[in-house]
């Protein structure tokens, strides 16, 4: 478990009273399978949730949700003030407002990575070329790779294409940032470079909920930890308490698992 | 090393080893004969059973081409000049008969004094061409390869010059209409942009032509249809074909990949139905039943018809190609695509298809050169195809009346030189556009 080294600096970190994201009664099937079960969640602006829990647990699907990557069969989806129904207006909006990080990075292959990060702002907020690209350099250089611009996705370390994912997604300035399990798929060597990135993203006041495994980083930056089972939130809670002090005995028997050694 | 074990002995490498070279006698001819020809028994009995078949066909086609006549009136001509040189039971290859009659091969019946004209248009199709497969052209080049479906139609058929610029007035207006209402509804300026432009050229372009025509007459020599032969007539078939048949089968692609039932159903009903079918029935019905279905008075010409049915018989198949190229694309790249709010069309043409393009790129090709030499199947409605049309036209001639391997070498050679053309650029766009080192 890589462990986030530096202090983090909570100056922006304020968590405003303003919602972001409201969840309620969602339900999910996948056939007749009952993916997700009534889950509430409310975030709101600033906040930084971690997910985590078993595998099959549901928590990708939560998440995939949000963006309606998953359609929901019942319940409510609300995000910044826009329901997420089947009218394909609303998902467009809510799309070009949430940025995804995925675990396999899925970056475009037949373009550079600057090409990658431009691509979406020319084309969806109609953003003139040589502004995209300005903006593009920037995220790039606080991702820390501004030297591979030129280069495509396949000549790019693991670490450094999940780099080049989140600053394709911040390009298009989203409100909320959605993380899948973002280190699942890197080397140990390249865990800690997108952690990094992902602690400044935070401190600069990102609302973020990202599914992960790596507990140094929700210790490090999260206000809320969610542990979900069987398509349940099963305890929520500061990362300090569920810890230290984990209510659930499922909680109990998980970070048993992948704290034990 | 082998007598040390981890748990005994300390190990640190104080100095990394340098690449060193292979050791030799592993490299080199020699050793590529040794494990490639000689390997074993079996391996030595059959590579000198094949240098024995290789020796007795060469033994044959050697003397043949290197006894052959290019100068000569007649069959009887060039067998007495063969038996003058190599004495009475040599045989030799008589490709006078290419020298004689080349322009046939070529160009059918079209009209002697008009060669100019399929040869411009040959010229100006790779013009056309250069900016679509040749990187780093200028982008003016674009214009040329816009106009040039209607330049090269006017200079192969002829006639009146306002029947192609009536045709390409058809898209101006379509581009226009779903210009003026894009900003209203999309998908109303898109149907408009369909259906204005067919009314156009079903009831406005004929008599438009017409007074135009008589108004101002410009235009050349018209050649009829049943003038046309031999190469002109397979590269008038091959070329507007394959250049229609990949954008018809992209669309069938996504159709039938399309969430929509209706237009699911309808790309697979299609595509299922043409692949069902030989291509000589689709000629067959494009000759004869068309003229059933079609109004009465139409007259619709054979050429044209045949080139609608070679298009779609193609796009069947260059859509099951391209749909196994986006099968090939991991789902992640329409989630990133999706997630980004990139919309259908976006994604489709950004994302989707220049990937799935590139990994369909053999296929497609493949198809196109079937297609291409798929041409000479017009001999079947009456059409004079290189091969065999104009071939047996040769033949049936006084002078070459029964000559018989060296039209087909002649004619083969000239297809082999196209395909094998159309063959290496795709394998110079494979690698042009290969991007990744996996």
């Amino acid at each position: 478990m890589q462990t986030a080294e530096r202090a983090v600096d909570t100056r922006h970190m304020q968590i405003s009273e303003e919602i972001a994201i409201q969840i309620r009664g969602m339900n999910k099937w996948f056939g007749q399978f009952h993916v997700l079960r009534d889950i509430d969640l409310t975030v709101h602006r600033g906040e930084r949730i971690v997910i985590c829990g078993p595998s099959g647990s549901g928590k990708s699907t939560l998440i995939r949700c949000i963006n309606r990557l998953e359609e929901h069969q019942s319940g409510q989806i609300i995000v910044d003030g826009t329901e997420l129904t089947s009218d394909l207006k609303n998902i467009d909006k809510v799309r070009s407002e949430v940025g995804m990080v995925f675990q396999h990075f899925n970056l475009f292959p037949h373009l550079t990575i600057l090409e990658n990060c431009t691509l979406a702002p020319i084309w969806v907020r109609k953003v003139p070329k040589a502004e995209a690209e300005e903006t593009a350099m920037h995220f790039l250089r606080k991702v820390k790779i501004p030297d591979q611009a030129h280069k495509y996705p396949g000549q790019l370390s693991g670490g450094q294409q999940q780099r080049v994912a989140i600053a394709r997604s911040l390009c298009m300035k989203p409100r909320i940032m959605l993380f899948d399990e973002p280190t699942s798929a890197l080397d140990p060597e390249m865990i800690k470079e997108v952690l990094d990135t992902m602690i400044s993203l935070a401190e600069d006041g990102m609302t973020m909920i990202c599914v992960t495994h790596e507990m140094g980083f929700a210790q490090a930056v999260a206000n809320r930890v969610v542990f979900m089972d069987q398509g349940q939130v099963v305890e929520q809670n500061t990362p300090r308490e569920f810890f230290n002090n984990p209510q659930s005995e499922r909680s109990r028997m998980f970070l048993s698992q992948i704290l034990g050694h | 090393m082998s007598d040390t074990h981890a748990q005994t002995v300390r190990f640190v490498r104080d100095s990394m080893l340098p690449q060193a070279a292979p050791p030799a006698g592993q490299a080199g001819a020699v050793r590529w004969l040794r494990e490639n020809l000689f390997s074993g028994w079996l391996n030595t009995i059959l590579t000198v059973l094949g240098l024995i078949a290789v020796f007795f066909l060469l033994r044959g086609l050697v003397p043949w081409f290197a006894h052959s006549v290019w100068n000569a009136n007649t069959l009887t001509e060039c067998r007495e000049i063969i038996a003058q040189i190599w004495g009475p039971d040599a045989r030799g290859a008589c490709f006078a008969v290419v020298r004689d009659r080349w322009q046939q091969w070529l160009f059918g019946f079209y009209p002697a004094h008009l060669y100019w004209r399929p040869v411009l248009a040959l010229v100006l199709l790779f013009v056309a061409l250069a900016p679509v497969l040749v990187p780093g052209m200028s982008r003016r080049l674009m214009a040329v390869s816009a106009i040039y479906p209607f330049l090269g139609f006017w200079l192969l058929w002829g006639g009146s010059m306002w029947l192609p610029v009536v045709a390409l007035l058809g898209f101006v207006i379509g581009w226009v209409v779903w210009r003026a209402l894009r900003g209203v509804s999309p998908l109303l300026a898109i149907i408009a942009a369909v259906i204005v432009p067919v009314l156009w050229w079903l009831l406005a372009a004929a008599p438009v032509d017409r007074a135009l025509s008589s108004a101002i007459p410009l235009g050349i020599d018209a050649v009829r249809s049943d003038r046309f032969g031999g190469f002109v007539l397979s590269l008038t078939i091959g070329v507007a074909a394959i250049s229609l048949s990949l954008p018809l089968g992209i669309a069938l692609a996504l159709g039938r990949r399309s969430d929509m039932f209706l237009i699911k159903t309808m790309s697979v009903c299609f595509i299922e139905f043409i692949r069902g079918v030989p291509l000589i029935t689709l000629l067959f019905t494009a000759s004869l039943l068309l003229n059933y279905f079609l109004p009465p008075g139409t007259s619709f010409d054979i050429i044209l018809r045949v080139i609608i049915m070679v298009t779609l018989f193609a796009a069947a198949y260059i859509a099951e190609v391209i749909r196994g190229g986006l099968a090939a694309l991991p789902r992640g790249q329409y989630e990133a695509a999706d997630a980004l709010g990139l919309n259908y069309f976006q994604a489709q043409r950004l994302i989707v298809l220049p990937q799935a393009l590139k990994i369909s790129i053999p296929g497609i090709v493949s198809t196109f050169i079937g297609l291409f030499k798929d041409t000479t199947l017009v001999i079947f409605v009456g059409l004079l195809d290189p091969l065999k049309g104009i071939t047996d036209a040769v033949r049936a001639s006084m002078e070459w009346k029964g000559i018989y391997w060296e039209p087909y070498i002649f004619v083969g050679t000239i297809f082999f030189i196209f395909c094998f053309g159309m063959s290496r650029y795709s394998m110079y766009l494979e690698r042009r556009l290969k991007r990744d080192n996996r």
